[in-house]
């Protein structure tokens, strides 16, 4: 349908040493790219609601340690500490809306 | 009059108040959307005077939230038997004029009534969806009647063909139904399928987005692939749907009717569509416009992973599933999609007796860590299984690049191939020549005085060596190297000696294919 009517615009395509001229799908150029989340960055596991925050910047804590409490999919969930360390910064305060990945704490 | 002739008249009153559905002002509302009514879409699908209903005084029997004061016309849906094209039909619609098409438990079990018809007369169902969803003045009520659609649609899946059409919002539950079904239907701004609408995701997430951005037709022809025919209008789909009905058969246990055998109408060569050299692209369909009877080759998921081409068209008059890598788009590679949508077909033409020719020309399967996180192994080995499971008649013709893991899995002869083909412009290897070059040349080409020459030097033997048919040849693993003005003939001859193919497999419950 589509393909048909515009005019083909042909790109270089690397798969393994060789390169092709084909052309690229929407969902293909939408694609996600992947990026290394560091160990010690707490993010929303679920889009949802903080309802608490229970550590401040600078504040030590503990591997396990609750930090905040994330309100997803009617569940209240307790986040924990991925790494004990120090609170570097708080990026959600209590009643914020968050989406799926959003970093909310980093520790450090 | 007569006390018949009463009675008759009473009938016909009856009929013609719940044939009005939700009324007059309901009907305008529906037409102000440019939507048909429930009515006037089976009558435009089916033969003329062909459609019969059934169950148009079904009443619902529900007395909570002033529900016991609600007369709702046929409770929502409307259901019956006709023909298209003669063949016979089982079909329901929803009426989204009666209650918004709400499906209630009643409503569920006129459709549940219909599809039990479908499934002992061993005849196609469709079902037209147009519903706000689950009628909440029910309760589980409604819930029980949506267990019980998707219960029959997965005992009827492989048995029976059956179609979803997708006219109006189909939200929650309701999708569920149209995607155990084997063909999804869906139409430009009138069609609506998601599992939470946007005013959820707004209030959970805070996401703005609005429904057609978030379920129309165009992302599920587009995007997630859970539609396999795109249509601008209504009267477009429905002959989408009638072309369709014409390649399937009734069941699966007889096969589609066959046609006048005619030959191609576009009479360019294979040789004149396919560049020599493999990096260049071509659009595969216009290969299979070239050997399919009056070159009509009826595609299927258009716009769903572009990069494979699966559809079905005629050889000899004959109904035939076609797989071909499309080296127009991303090249042609296997990948997620493309994986999920040809072993889905594939596994359709088994399971009703439909032969699968496949052609051949791909690069591999796509690199990536999108690709390898979303499970490319697990989607890639849909087709190894949907293609070893198959017992129809299986012909390969690699027309030119088939790379390792691609080679193997797009119907090769280790995977159960009756017949494989193979054009002399054909590569079969494990890599393409760069890589391979690279790998095994690797000390000659670092220590040379001049590595890119030697590099050079090093693909042309590997070339020479291994980017042929010959190998593969010389091992029996393909059967003949044809010159590409043979192909057509060579299909019809091979097709034809397969007719009576009959491979018997281990008797087992079922298999577990890597969902």
């Amino acid at each position: 349908m589509e393909q048909e009517n515009k005019e083909l615009e042909l790109v270089d395509f690397a798969v393994t040493a060789r390169k092709y001229k084909t052309t690229l799908t929407r969902k293909f150029i939408n694609r996600p790219i992947w990026e290394k989340v560091p160990e010690g960055e707490i993010r929303a596991f679920l889009p949802g609601t903080i309802l608490s925050v229970d550590v401040k910047v600078g504040q030590s804590v503990k591997k396990g340690q609750i930090v905040l409490i994330h309100e997803a999919m009617k569940m209240q969930n307790k986040v924990a500490a991925p790494i004990s360390g120090k609170v570097v910064d708080v990026l959600v305060k209590a009643g914020d809306k968050v989406s799926k990945n959003n970093a909310l704490i980093i520790i450090e | 009059m007569t006390s018949l002739k009463k009675n008759i008249q009473t009938l016909r009153e009856k009929k013609a108040k719940i044939e009005m559905g939700g009324g007059e002002a309901a009907i305008a509302k529906q037409e102000a959307k440019g939507k048909m009514t429930a009515r006037q879409r089976i009558l435009a699908l089916m033969d003329k005077n062909s459609f019969k209903e059934y169950d148009l005084f079904v009443k619902h029997e529900v007395r909570d939230f002033g529900m016991d004061k609600k007369e709702l016309a046929g409770d929502g849906v409307i259901t019956g038997t006709g023909t298209i094209y003669g063949a016979p039909i089982c079909i329901y619609a929803q009426d989204f004029t009666v209650e918004g098409g709400s499906l209630g438990l009643k409503h569920a079990r006129k459709i549940t009534k219909i599809m039990d018809h479908a499934l002992k007369m061993k005849i196609p169902i469709i079902g037209i969806n147009d519903s706000g969803g689950a009628r909440i003045q029910e309760g589980v009520g409604a819930l029980a009647g949506y267990g019980e659609i998707f219960y029959r649609n997965t005992i009827a899946s492989g048995v029976i063909p059956q179609l979803s059409v997708i006219l109006g919002p189909c939200a929650g539950g309701a999708v569920y139904s149209p995607a155990l079904t084997d063909f999804v239907f869906v139409v430009d701004g009138i069609s609506n399928m998601f599992i939470t609408g946007p005013s959820v995701i707004k209030t959970v997430i805070g996401e703005e987005i609005s429904m057609e951005d978030l379920g129309g037709a165009r992302v599920h022809a587009e995007i997630t692939g859970n539609a396999h025919f795109f249509a601008r209008s209504e009267q477009e789909c429905f002959d989408q749907i009638k072309k369709l009905i014409t390649f399937i058969p009734w069941n699966n246990s007889t096969k589609a009717t066959s046609v006048k055998p005619q030959k191609p109408t576009i009479k360019k060569s294979i040789e004149d569509i396919i560049p020599s050299n493999p990096k260049q692209p071509y659009d595969v369909r216009d290969v299979l416009r070239s050997i399919i009877d009056n070159s009509d080759f009826f595609e299927i998921q258009e716009l769903f992973a572009a990069n494979i081409v699966i559809g079905f068209g005629r050889m000899n008059g004959e109904t035939v599933g076609f797989v071909a890598n499309q080296p127009m788009v991303l090249a042609g590679v296997l990948d997620c999609d493309s994986s999920d949508k040809a072993a889905r077909f594939i596994r359709y033409c088994d399971a009703f007796n439909i032969p699968i020719v496949t052609l051949e020309d791909m690069p591999g399967y796509l690199p990536g860590v999108d690709q390898e996180h979303a499970g490319v192994i697990r989607h890639g080995a849909k087709v190894l299984y949907a293609y070893s499971e198959a017992t129809v008649p299986k012909i390969t013709v690699i027309l030119r690049k088939a790379y390792g893991g691609g080679y193997i899995a797009m119907n090769s002869r280790h995977l159960g191939a009756d017949f494989v083909f193979a054009l002399p412009s054909a590569e079969i290897a494990v890599m393409g020549p760069e890589g391979a070059a690279n790998i095994i040349f690797r000390k000659e080409i670092m220590e040379a005085e001049n590595p890119d020459e030697m590099r050079q030097l090093k693909v042309q033997e590997y070339i020479d060596k291994f980017a042929n048919p010959y190998v593969a040849a010389a091992n029996g693993f393909i059967d003949a190297v044809i010159e590409p003005k043979e192909t057509r003939d060579l299909l019809l001859h091979t097709l034809e000696m397969s007719r009576t193919k009959d491979e018997i497999r281990p008797i087992k419950k079922h298999g577990i294919p890597p969902f």
